[in-house]
Formats: C-alpha cells, structure tokens, sequence
C-alpha cells in the first residue's frame, strides 16, 4: 500500500524545484517570444552568472574573497576553443574537458591561496587575475596573443545533432548548463553546509576537532574552478571568439561584483547579480559609452554601503520585517490568566 | 658587471620610489586592516598633477610636488571618511569599498586627462644626461634617487624618533594596547590614510618624469604595491623598503636579462616567498 503525502509536503516539495525552474522558464519563454538581439544578448550574460556562481561559492562557503577564479575560467575556454578548432566539437566533451581544466588550474592556484585568509587572500588573487591576462596574452600558440581566437566551429549537442549556432537554442542550451551547473553546487555546498559553517565560524575549534580545515578549502577551491571552467566552456558556446580581455581584470571584478551584490552565501543569487549588473552597463553603455568602469565602481560602492550581505540578505530582512508587521497587525490572543480572571 | 651598473642603479632608484608608495599602504593594513585597493589610483593621480603642473620652471616643479602630495592626501582622507562608515562590518567590506573607489577614480581620471601616456615638461638641468662611472645617466634619475633617498631617510626618523610615529608601530603591534593609553586607533588609521595617500601622490609625482603616467599606471602600481606589501611582511615598513628595492631590481635586470619571463619573475618570487615564508602573515592560519 503507497501513502499518500499530504498536500503541504507536496507544495513544499513544488516550492523547493520553483527556482530553478524559474530561469528555465524565463529563458524558454525569451526563446519563444523573441528573435535577434535578445536571446543572443541573454545567452552571453549566463558564462559570467556562472563565473559569478564559481566566485560566491569561493567567496561564500570558503570565506576566501577571491579575484583568482578567472584563472580556471580561462583555462576551460582555451581548452574549449582549442579542442573545438581542432575538430572536437563534442559539447559534453566540451564541458567535462573545462571543468578538468578549470579543476586542475584552480586546484593549483589553492595550494597557495587556502593558506591565506581575508583580505590577504584577495591580495594574492588580484596576482593571479593579473597573471592570467598576461599569460592569455603572451601565450601565442594556444590564445592567439592581443587579437584572440576567432570562427570557433560551433558546438554539437550530441554526435549528428546540427551544430548550436542558431540564438534561441544557444539560449536554451546556456541556461540548461547554467542551472545545472549551479544546482550542482548548491547540492554539494548543501550536503556539507555544517562542516563549512565550522571551518568558517571558528577555524581553530575545527582544526582542534580533527577536521583538516585546509583541505576542506582547498576542495571547494577546486571544485569552485570546475565550475568556472565549466562557465569557460559555456563562454566559448556563446560567443565563438575569445581574446585575453574576456578574461581579463573586468571580468574578475564583475564575477566578484555579483557575488557581493547577489550575496556571498548565495551562489544562485550571484547568478542572477551577473545579470542584472551586465544589464545595467550594456543599457548604460549605449548612452554613455566608455564609462563602463565608473558605473561598476559606483554598483560597488552602493553595494557594499546600501546592500550588507547582498541582495539575498535584503530579501531575508525584507521577508523578516514582512512577517514582523503581520505579526504585529494580528491581535495578541489574551493570556490564559488574565481570560480566567474576567 | 658594467651592464648591469646602470640597470642596478634604475632598479633602486624605482625601488625606493615604490618603496615610499608602499610604506603607506603597509601601514594602513598593519594598523586598521584596511586593504586599499584604491592606492594605485592614488599614485596615478599624483602623476597626472604633477606632469600637467610642472611648465619646465623650477617653482613650477615645486608647486607640482606639492599639488600631487595634497591630492593624495585628500584622497587618502575620502578614503578614510568612507571606510570609517563601515568599521564593524569586516575588513572585507572596506577593501571592496575601495576597490569600487578604485574604478571609479581610473574612470574620471582618463576622462579628464585623457588616455595617452602624459610626462611633466622638467627644467632644463633635470632634462640633461650626467656621467656616472663612465656610464651616461640621465640626471631626472638620479635626481629621483635622491629624492626618494632623502624620503625613505625623513620618513624612518618620523616613524621611528617621533611620537606619532611610534604611536602608529603600536598601533600596528597591539591597537588594544594604544587604546588603553588613551590613544583612539581610529585617529591612528584615519592619520595613516592620509600620510598614506599623501606618500602615494608623491611617489606618483617622482615616477612621472621617468615612466610617464597613463591608464596602465594605477593597476601596475597597486600589484607592484601589494607584491611588496605581502613579500614585505604586512605592517612592516623596513621589510617593505627591502621587497621594494628587490622588486625594483627583478623589474630592471630581470626584464633585460630573461625579457620572455619578465612578467612572471616577480610573481612567481612572491609566490616562492609565501611558500618557504616561516613566519606567518596576519590572516594566516597557525
């Protein structure tokens, strides 16, 4: 005999696949809706919400504030593009290829990195997002130097699948990867969310309890660099060109600028940041062009003064005081004491 | 030995430019635990002040030292009123507060001076070439050298002779301590931002004869800074002064003798310190 879940539990069950079933949906109907601009502009936002993702769960769950994550976000898009140019064009080769890639380079990276803490470590990974520009860029044989790389074949899904070059696809395909990629990590930060929490909240007491706290670290620091490579492969999907701008210093600040605005301890809502911040300078770009710098400095600073704990704690507050007004809108039901007494 | 005379000489000379740069940068992190990602941008803007001040007079190239200094002491001082407003929110919070100020000062900066590579016009015994050891050298160089000898020297007899000068190695040692003297650390930290933006634009003022100043100059300044900064032992000024000559020389004999791995040479020399480092940095763990 199979019971029969009450309905609550069910809603509760729908509620917890409702945002990751959002963007899904958000893209499909931009897909249907529209032609052009649109999906195509959509579609080269998600390789940096995912980058923005890799950054949060750095920067987040590991307490490590880092600019260094566009090291493995480039090593997954060369590799893409070079596989891709050589006549690989498989896009879960593609995928599993960049995120060994980004894996390995961050994996690297960490041994330095997870042995600082704070600001220190923001210190070291300005080093390294610089390091990684000059590397794209002196690199000839693999970037193509100053100029890029550019006609990257388009991807195939599947073998004798068309290649993804149409844009409502390529939307379809970019969002699927996105959403995937960033469950991925919201399951595993979530399945280890305690153990995080303790080398985060008090990294002796861990360290006391057994726990190799650098270790810890260093894993999600790696994990954290499959994600960005992941994001490297998408990057090359979406656009066909790469050049050492696209991973360049901007690219660092941006990825760190939607961690921040989105929440830190919310790689979903970094996601979304990274939208939200390239809309805003792509609509602001038109009018004011070349000023794009100054409009990210100035999301910063009102980020960091007006948005403690980004864009998710907002939310919380806002959900909080919400149901304090409730709360306090409904009549107090008198004390048991004080009914009997009249 | 004679080829590497004159680039030894470059070296030392642009390390302790960078070393005056970096002494503020130092101190604001020993003391308050501000990172501020903002300092290149400070050095940068005492370039620009200085190269559209100095005409090729002798006042002029004063009043050109003089704006840039204020300049970056004015900036160090916003940076001081806007990371007072975020004390007990982390020293995270304030580096990024920076980092965005950072942006936004390249931004106006380009805009208002443009995005060429600009130089001051200096007096026309500066703009002569001396002979040294037999070797040609140009005299704003040395000039520079001088300059930055004469402020490493005033500076460590500040910091080590005066009173506020030892308040703020307190300060960097043990901020508990300078509080139960009856001294607020926060005074401190503001003091070392401005003394720090100020360095900075001077720094920034004595580079411009020799390396110009353009849209590069922030970025390439701030890393150079937080390489010394960090190889130096965070809050230490004499071990800055050491990473910055270090740093100086890697950029001038590495550059002619590897040229393919010059960009990587001072990077991966920071990287090899910070793996055989014994002593642990602040915000290190054990």
């Amino acid at each position: 005999m199979t019971a029969r879940l009450p309905l609550p539990h069910r809603w509760d069950d729908l509620r917890r696949w409702v945002p990751w079933l959002l963007p899904l949906g958000a893209a499909t109907t931009l897909a249907a809706a529209s032609d052009g601009y649109w999906p195509a502009t959509v579609a080269r936002m998600l390789p940096l919400a995912l980058l923005a993702v890799s950054v949060a769960t750095v920067t987040g769950a590991a307490g490590l504030p880092t600019l260094g994550q566009v090291a493995p976000y480039a090593a997954g898009a060369y590799t893409t593009a070079r596989l891709a140019m050589a006549g690989h064009t498989l896009a879960p080769v593609h995928l599993t290829a960049a995120a060994l890639a980004g894996a390995f380079t961050a994996g690297l990276l960490g041994m330095l990195l997870v042995r600082h803490r704070g600001t220190v470590v923001l210190m070291l990974s300005l080093a390294v997002a610089e390091l990684t520009t000059i590397t794209a860029t002196q690199w000839r044989t693999v970037s193509g130097g100053t100029d890029g790389l550019a006609g990257i074949p388009a991807p195939h899904l599947l073998p004798g699948t068309p290649p993804l070059t149409a844009d409502r696809p390529v939307l379809l395909y970019a969002t699927a990867v996105t959403v995937a990629a960033t469950a991925a990590t919201m399951l595993l930060l979530h399945r280890h969310h305690l153990l995080l929490t303790a080398v985060r909240g008090n990294e002796t007491r861990a360290a006391a309890s057994g726990h190799p706290v650098t270790t810890y670290l260093w894993l999600v620091h790696t994990g954290a660099g499959a994600i960005a490579g992941t994001a490297g492969a998408l990057l090359i999907h979406t656009h066909r060109w790469i050049t050492p701008a696209d991973v360049g210093f901007d690219t660092a600040a941006l990825a760190l600028l939607a961690a921040v605005i989105g929440g830190t301890h919310s790689p979903p809502g970094a996601a979304v940041a990274a939208v939200l911040v390239l809309g805003v300078r792509d609509v602001a770009a038109a009018d004011w062009p070349g000023h794009a710098p100054l409009l990210l400095g100035a999301l910063f600073v009102a980020a960091v003064y007006l948005l403690p704990g980004g864009l998710t704690a907002a939310l919380t507050r806002l959900r909080a005081e919400i149901r304090r007004v409730r709360a306090t809108r409904r009549p107090e039901p008198l004390p048991a004491a004080s009914r009997r007494t009249s | 030995m004679d080829t590497y005379l004159i680039p030894g000489l470059d070296g030392i000379a642009y390390g302790l430019l960078l070393a005056i740069a970096a002494a503020g940068l130092t101190l604001a992190f020993g003391a308050g635990g501000v990172l501020n990602l903002a300092h290149g941008t400070l050095i940068a803007a005492g370039g620009y002040v200085a190269a559209t001040t100095s005409t090729g007079t002798w006042p002029s190239l004063a009043a050109a030292v003089t704006a840039a200094t204020v300049v970056g002491a004015a900036g160090g001082g916003v940076l001081a009123a806007a990371t007072a407003r975020l004390r007990g929110r982390g020293h995270l919070d304030q580096a990024l507060l920076t980092f965005g100020i950072a942006l936004i000062g390249a931004d106006l900066l380009t805009t208002v001076f443009g995005a060429d590579i600009r130089r001051p016009r200096l007096p026309a015994a500066l703009d002569t070439t001396l002979t040294i050891a037999g070797h040609p050298y140009p005299a704003d160089r040395l000039a520079a050298l001088t300059a930055a000898v004469i402020i490493t020297t005033i500076g460590y007899a500040v910091l080590h002779r005066t009173r506020a000068g030892r308040l703020i190695r307190a300060t960097v040692d043990d901020r508990h301590m300078v509080a139960g003297i009856g001294v607020n650390p926060r005074a401190v930290d503001t003091t070392v931002l401005v003394v720090s933006g100020a360095l900075a634009g001077l720094a920034g003022a004595l580079c411009t004869p020799i390396l110009g100043v353009g849209p590069a100059t922030a970025p390439t300044t701030l890393l150079l800074s937080l390489v010394i900064v960090v190889c130096g032992g965070l809050g230490s000024v004499p071990g800055a002064v050491v990473a910055a000559i270090g740093v100086g020389l890697v950029q001038t004999i590495g550059v002619i003798t590897i040229p393919a791995l010059a960009p990587y040479l001072l990077l991966s020399a920071m990287a090899l310190l910070l793996l055989t480092r014994r002593r642990p940095l602040p915000g290190m763990p054990g």
